[in-house]
C-alpha cells in the first residue's frame, strides 16, 4: 500500500526547476556572522582539527590536494600539511581505496575523499570485502580506522550515473559503520567522530548542502568536539506525527514541518544522523509519542533505509500506532536529465505535507 | 641419489621426481646470462628494465660456485620450509577429503620455491605480506605455526583466526600476514597500502629507519584486473617500499595463461608479465619459479631495492600447481605432457640435490629434516582435530573494533550483548 502511495506522489509531483536553483544559488557564497558556518567550512575545518590532532591522519583522492578538493573540502590543507598528508591520487577508485584500507590496516587513519560516492562503485570491493570484513575474518587481528567520505545522493542536473543514493547499500553492510550529516553542527561532529573512530566509517555528505550556512553553537566549534555515532537528534519536538530523515532531507522535513504548524498539525522532526548503527530507541521514543510516522529520503524505495524505519516501527512500537507508517522516497527510477522530471523523481517538501495530511485524515 | 627421501617425498604427488628429460626446454632465453644480471644490478642504479633470469635448463645445482652463497643453516630452513609447505598442503587434501575441511580449499604444492624464496629466505617477521585465497603456505613461510593454520582449517577456535577466516582468509598480524584475499586484485592495493603506512613512517612520522618492506603475492589470472595496473602506477609513483610477486602458474583455473593475456609486445608475440615492470617505472625481472635459490637471489636484490628507499619491483615467477585450481577442480584441462615437464622441475628435489652436491647436507640429514617437518605436520593435524570449536559468542564478536557499532539497547547495554539480538541459528562445526 505504502509503495502505491510512494508511486502515485512521485508521478503526482509537479515541481519545476526553480526549486533547485534556489537551492544552489546564493549559498553557494560564504559570507555569515561567525554564528554561521556552512557545511564545506564544517567539513574542512573538521579535518584540519583532526590532522593538526593526529600525525597519522592523512587525506587522499582525487583533486584533493593542488586542486584544493573538486567541491573545496579541502581546501587549504595541502598548504597546511604538504603533499605528504595531503595526496591526489590518480583517476584510480579501486587503487586508492585499496591503499587506504591497507595503510589503515598497518595503523595509519586514512580519509579516503570520493568525489561523489557514484564513484565509490568503482572501489565497492575495497569498501565491503576489505574494509568491513577484516576485522571480523581475523577474529579482531586487524583493524581498519579508515573514513570514506564525499557527496552522496542526488545532485542537481547531472542525470542517472552521478545522482543517486547509496546510503542503503552501505548501511546493510556488517562491519561498516555510516553517518549522514545534515548541518554544519553534524559535519563537524560527525566527521571528526568518523576520523576518531576505530572501525570503517562511511560519510555520506550532500553537494547541494556544501555551500549552506547554519547557525553553529560555540561548543561545536570546539577541537574537541564530536557527535557520537548512533545516536540521532531531534531537530524539532512535536506531537501529531515524527518525520524521520538524513542529509538533505532533514532539510526538507523541517520545512514540511513549518507548512504543517499552520495547517495545525505538530510534526517532530529526527535528524538520524547515523545510519548504522542506526538509533532504534530515538525512533522508537518518539514513535510512542507521536504515533505516527513518516521516512523521507532520496533514495529508492525498496529495500531502503526507509524500508529499515518502517520496520523499526513495527517491531518496536505496533501497539502505539495510530496510522500505517509511511515512506516518502525517490521514486523507482535512474535518475532523469530533464528538470521536470528531475523534480518529479526526487522527494520534495510538498510530498511530506501531503502525506502527513492524508495519514492525518486533513 | 636417485633414492633420497626428498625425491620419494615429491613422488608421491608428482610420480616422476627426478626425470632425466632436460627441462627448461620450453622456455628460450631473453637474453645473455651476464648481461642480464650486469642490467639487474644496474637498474637498482635508477635505470628501469625487465630482465629473465637464465632458464632452468642450468639447474642451480649444476653450475655451483656462484649459487653456493646459502650456509647449511640457511639451506636446511629452505628445505625444511619447502618440505613443510608441501607436507602441510598434501595433509590438507586428506583431511578435506576426510571432510575435516570443507568450503574451497587451493593447494600451493609445487610452488613452494616461490613462498620460501621470497618469505622464508629474505623477509623479516615486521615486514608485510598479502596473499590470495592460495594462502596456507605464505603464512607457514612467514612464520605462522601449523598449528594455527591447520587448526583454521578445521574451523576452531585455535585457528590464528580462531576459525573466523578459514582456508581462503589466513591473517596474523604478530608476523604481518595481512590476508588471504579471496577475489583476485583485491590484495595489491592492500598490500599497497602497507607499503605506504611506512613510508608515511619514514617520511611524516619521522621514522627513517624504518626498512620494513611489503610484498604482494598473487597469480598470472589477476594481471589482467584493474587494481594490478592501478597499484603499479601508484607504487611507482608514490616510489613505495613494496615488492610485486606474480606466481605465474599458467593457468587461471581453466584459463591457460596466453588465451588470457595479450602479448606484452609485438615483437616477442608472448604474454610475460615482467615486462610490465618497465612501463610503470619499475624494474620488471623473470625468474624460474622451481628453483628456490633462483627466487632467493632475485627476491633479496628486490627486498634490498625497497628498503633502500629506491621503490617498487615486479617478479615474475615460472612456477606451476601440482594439483587443481581447487580441491573441486577436476583439472581435466592441463596436458599430461605439461604436468610431467613441471614434475621433473619439482623445486624440492631439485633443491635437496643441490645440497648433497654443494655439501650442504647429507641423506640422513635429509630424512632427519624431512622426518622433522612430517611430525610437525603429523602434530598440527592432531592439534586441530583436538581443539574446541569456536564459542557461539563469536558469532557477533570482531564485527566492530568498538562493540557500539551494532547500537546501545534502551538499557545501556550494547545491543549485541542483549538477549535475542541474534543468538544466531547456524551450527559452527
Amino acid at each position: 500500500m505504502a509503495l502505491r502511495r510512494l508511486a502515485l506522489s512521485g508521478a503526482a509531483a509537479l515541481r519545476t526547476s526553480q526549486g533547485h536553483a534556489a537551492a544552489l544559488g546564493p549559498q553557494l557564497l560564504r559570507t555569515y556572522a561567525s554564528t554561521q558556518m556552512t557545511v564545506r567550512d564544517a567539513l574542512n575545518s573538521a579535518m584540519d582539527e583532526e590532522m593538526a590532532r593526529d600525525d597519522s591522519v592523512f587525506i587522499m583522492g582525487e583533486e584533493v590536494a593542488e586542486y584544493q578538493g573538486a567541491y573545496k573540502i579541502t581546501r587549504g590543507l595541502l598548504q597546511k600539511y604538504g603533499p605528504k598528508r595531503v595526496k591526489d591520487t590518480p583517476i584510480t577508485e579501486a587503487g586508492f581505496t585499496g591503499i587506504g584500507v591497507g595503510a589503515a590496516f598497518a595503523g595509519l587513519r586514512p580519509i579516503v575523499e570520493f568525489m561523489t560516492f557514484n564513484f565509490s562503485m568503482q572501489a565497492i570491493d575495497q569498501i565491503v570485502n576489505s574494509a568491513a570484513k577484516h576485522h571480523y575474518m581475523s577474529a579482531g587481528q586487524v583493524t581498519c580506522p579508515v573514513v570514506f567520505r564525499g557527496a552522496n545522493g542526488a545532485a542537481a542536473g547531472v542525470a542517472a550515473q552521478h545522482s543517486q543514493c547509496f546510503a542503503a547499500w552501505y548501511a546493510s553492510v556488517p562491519g561498516l559503520k555510516v553517518v549522514a550529516p545534515y548541518d554544519a553542527e553534524d559535519s563537524r561532529g560527525l566527521l571528526k567522530a568518523a576520523i576518531r573512530d576505530p572501525d570503517p566509517v562511511v560519510v555520506l555528505e550532500n553537494e547541494i548542502l556544501y555551500g549552506e550556512s547554519f547557525p553553529i553553537d560555540e561548543a561545536a566549534l570546539d577541537k574537541d568536539f564530536t557527535v557520537p555515532i548512533g545516536k540521532a537528534k531531534v531537530m524539532r519536538s512535536g506531537s501529531d506525527v515524527t518525520l524521520v530523515a538524513f542529509g538533505k532531507m532533514v532539510g526538507y522535513c523541517l520545512k514540511a514541518a513549518e507548512l504543517l504548524e499552520q495547517e495545525g498539525v505538530s510534526a517532530e522532526v529526527l535528524n538520524l544522523r547515523s545510519l548504522k548503527p542506526i538509533d532504534r530507541d530515538a525512533i522508537a521514543a518518539s514513535v510512542r509519542k507521536t504515533h505516527r510516522v513518516v521516512s523521507v529520503e532520496e533514495g529508492w524505495p525498496q529495500h531502503g533505509v526507509g524500508s529499515e524505519i518502517m520496520a523499526i516501527a513495527i517491531e518496536e512500537c505496533f501497539d502505539d500506532l495510530d496510522a500505517p507508517p509511511e515512506r516518502v522516497t525517490g521514486a523507482e527510477v535512474p535518475m532523469p536529465y530533464a528538470q521536470n522530471l528531475e523534480a518529479a523523481a526526487l522527494p520534495q517538501v510538498d510530498h511530506v505535507v501531503a502525506t502527513v495530511k492524508r495519514m492525518m485524515n486533513k | 641419489m636417485a633414492s633420497t627421501a626428498a625425491a620419494a617425498l615429491a613422488g608421491r604427488l608428482a610420480p616422476p621426481a627426478l626425470s632425466s628429460r632436460p627441462a627448461g626446454a620450453a622456455t628460450a632465453p631473453l637474453c645473455p646470462v651476464g648481461a642480464a644480471r650486469r642490467a639487474a644490478r644496474r637498474s637498482t642504479a635508477g635505470r628501469v628494465m625487465a630482465v629473465a633470469t637464465p632458464p632452468v635448463k642450468q639447474a642451480a645445482a649444476a653450475k655451483g660456485g656462484k649459487a653456493a652463497a646459502v650456509t647449511k643453516e640457511e639451506a636446511h630452513a629452505i628445505y625444511s620450509d619447502m618440505v613443510l609447505g608441501r607436507e602441510f598442503e598434501e595433509m590438507c587434501a586428506q583431511m578435506y577429503y576426510r571432510g575435516k575441511m570443507f568450503g574451497f580449499v587451493h593447494l600451493y604444492s609445487g610452488q613452494e620455491a616461490v613462498s620460501t624464496g621470497v618469505i622464508k629466505a629474505c623477509l623479516r617477521k615486521d615486514d608485510f605480506i598479502c596473499s590470495t585465497y592460495r594462502d596456507h603456505v605464505h603464512a607457514l613461510s612467514k612464520g605462522v605455526s601449523a598449528r594455527k593454520v591447520m587448526a583454521e582449517l578445521f574451523g576452531k577456535k585455535t585457528g590464528c583466526c580462531r576459525g573466523q577466516g578459514g582456508s581462503m582468509h589466513m591473517f596474523d598480524r604478530e608476523h604481518g600476514l595481512l590476508g588471504g584475499y579471496a577475489f583476485i586484485g583485491e590484495g595489491i592495493p592492500v598490500g599497497l597500502g602497507a607499503a605506504f603506512q611506512i613510508a608515511y613512517n619514514q617520511r611524516v612520522l619521522g621514522s627513517e629507519q624504518d626498512d620494513r618492506v611489503s610484498v604482494n603475492f598473487f597469480g598470472d589470472g589477476t594481471c589482467n584486473v584493474g587494481q594490478f595496473y592501478e597499484s603499479l602506477n601508484m607504487a611507482t609513483l608514490y616510489k613505495l617500499p613494496c615488492i610485486f610477486v606474480v606466481e605465474n602458474n599458467k593457468w587461471a583455473i581453466g584459463m591457460n595463461h596466453p588465451r588470457a593475456t595479450a602479448p606484452s609486445s609485438v615483437a616477442d608475440n608472448e604474454p610475460w608479465i615482467y615486462k610490465k615492470g618497465p612501463a610503470f617505472g619499475m624494474p620488471g625481472v623473470h625468474v624460474d619459479g622451481m628453483d628456490v635459490l633462483k627466487v632467493r637471489e632475485v627476491a633479496m636484490e628486490a627486498v634490498a631495492r625497497a628498503r633502500r628507499g629506491e621503490g617498487p619491483t615486479l617478479i615474475e615467477c615460472e612456477t606451476y600447481r601440482f594439483r587443481g585450481h581447487s580441491l573441486a577442480d577436476p583439472d581435466e584441462l592441463r596436458k599430461k605432457e605439461e604436468k610431467d615437464h613441471y614434475f621433473a622441475r619439482d623445486p624440492i628435489p631439485q633443491f635437496a640435490k643441490y645440497m648433497l652436491s654443494n655439501g650442504l647436507a647429507t641423506e640422513e640429514e635429509i630424512k632427519e629434516l624431512e622426518k622433522r617437518v612430517q611430525e610437525e605436520v603429523e602434530d598440527c593435524v592432531e592439534f586441530a582435530d583436538q581443539s574446541p570449536k569456536p564459542d557461539m559468542s563469536q558469532l557477533l564478536e570482531n564485527v566492530f573494533a568498538d562493540p557500539k557499532g551494532f547500537g546501545i539497547g534502551p538499557d545501556g547495554r550494547y545491543r549485541y550483548e542483549q538477549p535475542g539480538f541474534t543468538a544466531g541459528t547456524a551450527e559452527v562445526s
